[in-house]
């Protein structure tokens, strides 16, 4: 696969922003599992971060402790100027404006498309319902899947209710896209067409966080690759030098084993 | 290659036999089924044919009681000659036709919440002005009608008092318990749980013993609950508590997936149960619900134990009349036949919604 973003060096200089992630020594155990071992990550405005590393790194651990789907147990977590407590006031409020895309999708299967996407604006965000379909709609066109609105998630495919969750996500007009392994569940035949409606969303200046294994995508839409194993960021760098001359031994194994 | 985009479809192959083909398939496929047939249409042979002559053929539908005790078959006599007091008990002869009323428009009512499309505001006010109208008619004391009280209630409609509203409020109470169950607050989690375990713990005859005879010493003096009430409080009470691990049930069912999906949009607590996961659980958990229900249906009988008149209470009244002893099976019939009036439309139903909520078709 080839992709192409132009923009890339426009959106660089803008990287001097201020974080909207922090994360400072953040750690987490799952009863006595040390999973996550003092991550330390800031993330700009419009930067594109993609994770990678083997199965049980903690990758996305550490994504969804970012919306706090899991709670960290040390350290500290700021979100656009808030700082995730068991508060849950700010929960929500964070969850409203960090938008997620799972690996198994999580569509409510028991609405129509159209429904899922205005569920999140009408009730959280207060918008009245005609706006929201109409957002909606404007979405759906986006990720090219409208003519299916009246259906229900069961009766599309499996790309389709990716992108459908993508325009869910959208429509809460994220500051943030979190991205859980989007492609990892889908069909060869259906990653491309999810691939392109993200990289469509890199190039509007969207700050992505992205848990993936396509390399290919990674080289051409990142601005950072972080490459984590057994809880920690082991090594972090621009996609050239990443995918070029990757620094640690077990990097090397892990690009050696995925690139063939 | 090419010729292979061209492979015409094939129709299924045939696999009937006309009748003949069917019957050696289905009765006479083996040494074993054959036999199990042939034992069947004996047994069949034996039985159908003297049930159709005591059922139909020498019954008798409508004479004295003398004249049934002479006949060899049914007498189903004994149900039009008692219908008025096994369908109302004893309230009062000349004012049936207001709970006969009464249980037209509560009918009307049902037939109308059937269809989906009619589950609007409109419809709830519709029941709420209707069960008010329904109260009204049975208890009466205004607009010229004579005040009866709900000792003198009985029949079918206190069946149906007891069994719909003990159904309609013991439902979201139970929704309740079980996602209290689940609730991550100690206090809140505990209670539910040993509220449930409690009730579970215990047959519904202790319960509604209990709220009968028991309750009304911890009141204060002079203050008197209505002893439908009690009662119908006893059977709401005990069957949330089942329809709580139905529920539970369901809850557990769905993916943690949808759980995390409306987090992730911020939907909060109430918000992400109310719009995202209860419609999920609840359409799950449609068979053992309705089972739920329906044991509730068929268990208000157990009212009789604190004698209240209902439908079957009435009945066996009708039975220890000296004039009309000895046809209890006529009687117990007609009274299992009520039942299964209301029991198998609700079952019914139950499937259809299943099939209307399943989206994935």
């Amino acid at each position: 696969m080839n992709f192409e973003l132009k923009d890339k060096t426009e959106t660089e200089k803008q990287l001097l922003n201020e974080p909207i992630i922090k994360i400072t020594d953040m750690h987490k155990w799952y009863g006595d599992f040390h999973v996550l071992k003092g991550i330390n990550l800031e993330v700009r405005k419009k930067e594109r971060i993609i994770i990678c590393g083997p199965s049980g790194s903690g990758k996305s651990t550490m994504i969804r402790c970012i919306n706090r789907l899991e709670e960290h147990q040390r350290g500290e977590i700021i979100v656009d100027g808030t700082k995730l407590t068991n508060d849950i006031k700010n929960i929500d409020k964070i969850r409203a404006e960090v938008g997620m895309v799972f690996q198994h999708f999580n569509l409510f299967p028991h609405l129509t498309i159209l429904e899922n996407l205005t569920l999140g604006p009408t009730w959280v965000r207060k918008t009245s319902k005609k706006e929201a379909e109409e957002t909606a709609m404007y979405y759906l066109e986006k990720v090219h899947i409208a003519e299916q609105a009246q259906k229900y998630p069961g009766q599309i495919s499996g790309g389709q209710q990716q992108r459908v969750a993508i325009a869910r996500s959208l429509c809460m007009s994220p500051k943030i896209m979190l991205f859980d392994e989007p492609t990892s569940a889908l069909d060869p035949e259906m990653i491309k067409e999810v691939l392109d409606v993200m990289i469509e969303l890199a190039r509007e200046g969207m700050t992505m966080i992205v848990v993936s294994h396509e390399m290919a995508f990674a080289r051409s839409v990142a601005h950072r690759v972080l490459f984590m194993n057994s809880g920690q960021i082991l090594e972090e760098n621009s996609p050239e030098e990443f995918f070029n001359n990757p620094q640690h031994e077990r990097t090397k194994l892990f690009l050696d084993q995925i690139l063939h | 290659m090419e010729e292979s985009q061209y492979i015409e479809e094939l129709r299924p192959p045939l696999t009937s036999g006309g009748i003949i083909g069917w019957v050696k398939l289905n009765l006479f496929n083996g040494v074993f089924n054959s036999i199990l047939t042939i034992s069947t249409i004996c047994l069949l042979w034996k039985v159908i044919p003297p049930l159709v002559q005591w059922t139909f053929i020498d019954s008798i539908w409508n004479s004295t009681a003398a004249q049934c005790k002479a006949a060899d078959g049914a007498c189903w006599s004994i149900i039009p000659s008692n219908i008025r007091f096994i369908m109302f008990g004893f309230y009062p002869y000349e004012s049936q036709w207001r709970p006969l009323l009464a249980m037209i428009l509560f009918a009307i009512l049902i037939i109308f919440s059937r269809n989906r499309n009619h589950w609007k505001k409109s419809l709830g006010y519709a029941w709420i002005a209707g069960v008010f109208f329904m109260g009204l008619l049975l208890r009466g004391g205004v607009l010229g009608l004579t005040s009866v009280e709900s000792s003198q209630w009985g029949g079918l409609p206190l069946t149906l008092i007891l069994s719909v509203f003990g159904m309609v409020a013991a439902y979201p109470l139970g929704i309740v318990l079980s996602l209290g169950r689940r609730s991550q607050l100690p206090v809140i989690k505990s209670f539910c749980i040993v509220y449930i375990e409690l009730i579970r713990g215990v047959p519904l005859i202790s319960v509604l013993f209990m709220s009968s005879f028991m309750f009304p010493l911890f009141l204060p003096e002079g203050v008197a609950i209505d002893k439908i009430l009690r009662a119908q409080v006893a059977i709401i009470l005990f069957f949330a508590a089942y329809i709580a691990e139905a529920v539970r049930g369901g809850l557990q069912a769905v993916s943690q997936g949808q759980y995390e999906g409306a987090d992730s949009l911020g939907l909060n607590y109430y918000q992400k149960m109310r719009l995202v996961i209860l419609p999920q659980a609840l359409r799950i958990v449609i068979p053992p619900t309705v089972n739920i229900l329906i044991t509730a249906f068929k268990d208000t009988s157990l009212v009789v134990i604190i004698a209240l008149y209902d439908v079957l209470m009435s009945t066996k009244t009708v039975l220890s009349n000296p004039q009309w002893m000895g046809f209890s099976t006529e009687a117990y019939i007609f009274v299992a036949l009520i039942y299964f009036a209301f029991c198998f439309p609700m079952s019914k139903y139950s499937q259809r919604l299943e099939k209307e909520l399943d989206t994935t078709r």
